[in-house]
């Protein structure tokens, strides 16, 4: 066993590695089950974060979204910036989209794309959210919009004019933003907009980032980052608080649109369980039966497929890293055998 | 000579560092800052064509010269000419909604222009396949070379176990009956692994980080003040 062991061939391990990343794929995404997640502080932080910003000022916050990587990444960190953008334009927030990396727009056009576009088509370009687009010049554009935002981008990514932008007016540097939100894949990344923005002009800043990032990051936070995603885990426990907070939202707007007391609506919206059962009760007698019935959805539909990435990508990581230790654990019984019987290591 | 070679650089290097060192710390000076970082995003513009002429100049040379895997050289060089042509062509862009009788005012890389083709049916897939095969790669190395040779090695070996497993479901599997309430919870796999990504890994990050910064700090006033000369590439 220990010869066969000694004499693997390494394209053995790469078929190990192909099903245990290929199986899960297609059985998440036949089946729809995912593993359940519990948020860690890390990603608690950043939502509440996320939320909270603009409340200081008693208006809508204007939120900087940098989308600081490129598709090699994009499997990590796309379904962290899809959450951030769901959680922004529920909660409100006025987004302004760019990038420090030059496939960064494309980052930026799909995740406006798969969430904007798709479930929020209410929201208007220029008054709502905006696509600055990617400038070069790494962390030295940081350091310029701290001093002054127009000087680095005179247009917006489809070459209209600040002045023209709504949402533009009284923007002028990054002092000028409630929370930078930030998903990055290196350089230039969390830890320029730590060094030469958060740090110097005091403003919150969150980031998601890839699993190599996250350790450099770390002692960062909870100073001068608020929050802090790392990798697919890091998404997946995201997604899951966006998920359960939008949708505790709409059976709260909803409820309260039927005439509902606020007061009984936000404890009620907490457990979409009971709704079903509720819809029967007598005090949803009122109700009309089309009312009920995008309750009950609300309460107990499936999340749309492009708010499941984070979760999903979970279970083919759960297999991979088993496989990992798995020979790690083998690796070592060889190791142990040879020294045994005085072979070399 | 010397003055072009040498002595020029050094005044312009010491004169932009001395400006952004005062504009970060007067605010006075915080638009000679502004206008430092406007020099130095045109010559990131410039940075561009220097490198392009730089992948230019070696690929034709592997070419030029035959030299083992010349062929991907070519490969190199009809993508970026491609690339390049229909980029600054605008070829299959669409017109600026804002101005549509300007020409080349519209979006290159909007969805459905020829550099969007580029970049959704080769670029993505080709980095992301690059991306992924990583994994493959570190299955292996782990198999091979994660031995544990002495105590150092088997601290880590535990480490990145606790990782490994605590930062999936595996780790609430395993120790998912310690109850979260309890005394003992932080034993379960899932908290070990925040505890060590927080407590031990930022302890050592964080010293490692001070270190480099004493180091930029030292090595960037021996450049502005002229002693540290190796980058004008003079061998002084």
């Amino acid at each position: 066993m220990i010869k066969l062991l000694e004499n693997l061939d390494r394209r053995w391990i790469f078929l190990a590695m192909a099903l245990c990343v290929s199986v899960p794929i297609l059985v998440i995404g036949l089946t729809g089950v995912t593993f359940p997640e519990t948020p860690t502080p890390l990603a608690e932080a950043f939502f509440a974060e996320v939320d909270r910003a603009g409340e200081a000022k008693g208006r809508r916050a204007n939120v900087l979204i940098a989308l600081d990587y490129d598709p090699a990444s994009a499997g990590e960190l796309s379904p962290m910036s899809a959450s951030l953008v769901n959680q922004c334009s529920q909660r409100g927030h006025r987004m302004y989209f760019i990038s420090l990396w030059p496939v960064g727009p494309q980052m930026i056009d799909d995740s406006i794309e798969k969430v904007i576009k798709r479930y929020y088509p209410h929201l208007v370009y220029g008054e709502d959210y905006v696509n600055l687009g990617f400038k070069a010049g790494n962390e030295q554009v940081i350091k310029v919009m701290g001093i002054d935002l127009t000087t680095e981008f005179r247009t917006d990514v489809e070459g209209t004019t600040l002045s023209k932008i709504p949402m533009m007016e009284g923007i002028t540097s990054l002092e000028d933003f409630d929370l930078i939100a930030e998903i990055s894949a290196g350089y230039p990344g969390s830890k320029e907009w730590v060094l030469y923005a958060a740090t110097q002009y005091d403003i919150p800043l969150v980031s998601g980032m890839t699993g190599v990032q996250a350790p450099q990051n770390y002692p960062y936070y909870p100073t001068q980052l608020k929050g802090l995603l790392g990798a697919i885990k890091g998404a997946a426990e995201y997604e899951f608080i966006v998920n359960e907070y939008i949708r505790r939202s709409r059976l709260e707007e909803l409820l309260v649109a039927s005439g509902l007391d606020p007061a009984v609506a936000g404890p009620l919206a907490d457990e979409p369980a009971q709704i079903p059962a509720w819809t029967t009760s007598a005090a949803a007698a009122s109700m009309t039966p089309e009312a009920k019935a995008d309750l009950i959805d609300a309460a107990t539909g499936a999340t749309p497929g492009e708010f499941l990435e984070g979760q999903r990508r979970m279970g083919p990581q759960l297999f991979a890293h088993l496989l990992m230790v798995l020979l790690i654990i083998l690796g070592n019984v060889i190791f142990f055998a040879q020294r045994r019987r005085g072979g070399s290591a | 000579m010397q003055i072009l070679t040498r002595s020029i650089p050094l005044f312009i290097t010491t004169v932009a560092g001395i400006v952004m060192i005062l504009s970060a710390f007067f605010p006075y000076t915080s638009d000679w800052g502004k206008f430092a970082g406007q020099f130095f995003n045109i010559l990131a513009a410039f940075a561009f064509v220097l490198g392009g002429g730089n992948l230019l100049k070696l690929h034709l040379k592997k070419i030029s010269d035959q030299r083992p895997g010349w062929a991907y050289s070519g490969v190199v060089l009809v993508c970026f000419i491609v690339t390049l042509f229909v980029g600054l062509m605008k070829i299959g862009a669409y017109p600026n909604p804002t101005y549509p009788s300007v020409h080349f005012g519209g979006e290159t890389q909007g969805s459905g222009s020829m550099f969007w083709w580029f970049y959704e049916y080769a670029f993505k897939p080709l980095t992301s396949t690059m991306f992924a095969m990583l994994a493959f790669y570190v299955a292996s190395a782990a198999f091979r070379a994660f031995r544990a040779k002495n105590f150092e090695a088997i601290l880590l070996l535990g480490t990145a176990f606790i990782v490994l497993l605590g930062r999936t479901f595996a780790g609430v599997l395993a120790t998912g009956w310690i109850p979260p309430d309890s005394a003992f919870s932080g034993l379960r796999l899932e908290n070990l692994s925040v505890y060590v990504m927080q407590v031990f890994n930022t302890a050592g990050t964080r010293a490692i980080m001070i270190g480099i910064a004493l180091g930029i700090a030292s090595t960037s006033m021996k450049i502005l003040l002229g002693i540290d000369r190796s980058f004008l590439g003079s061998g002084d």
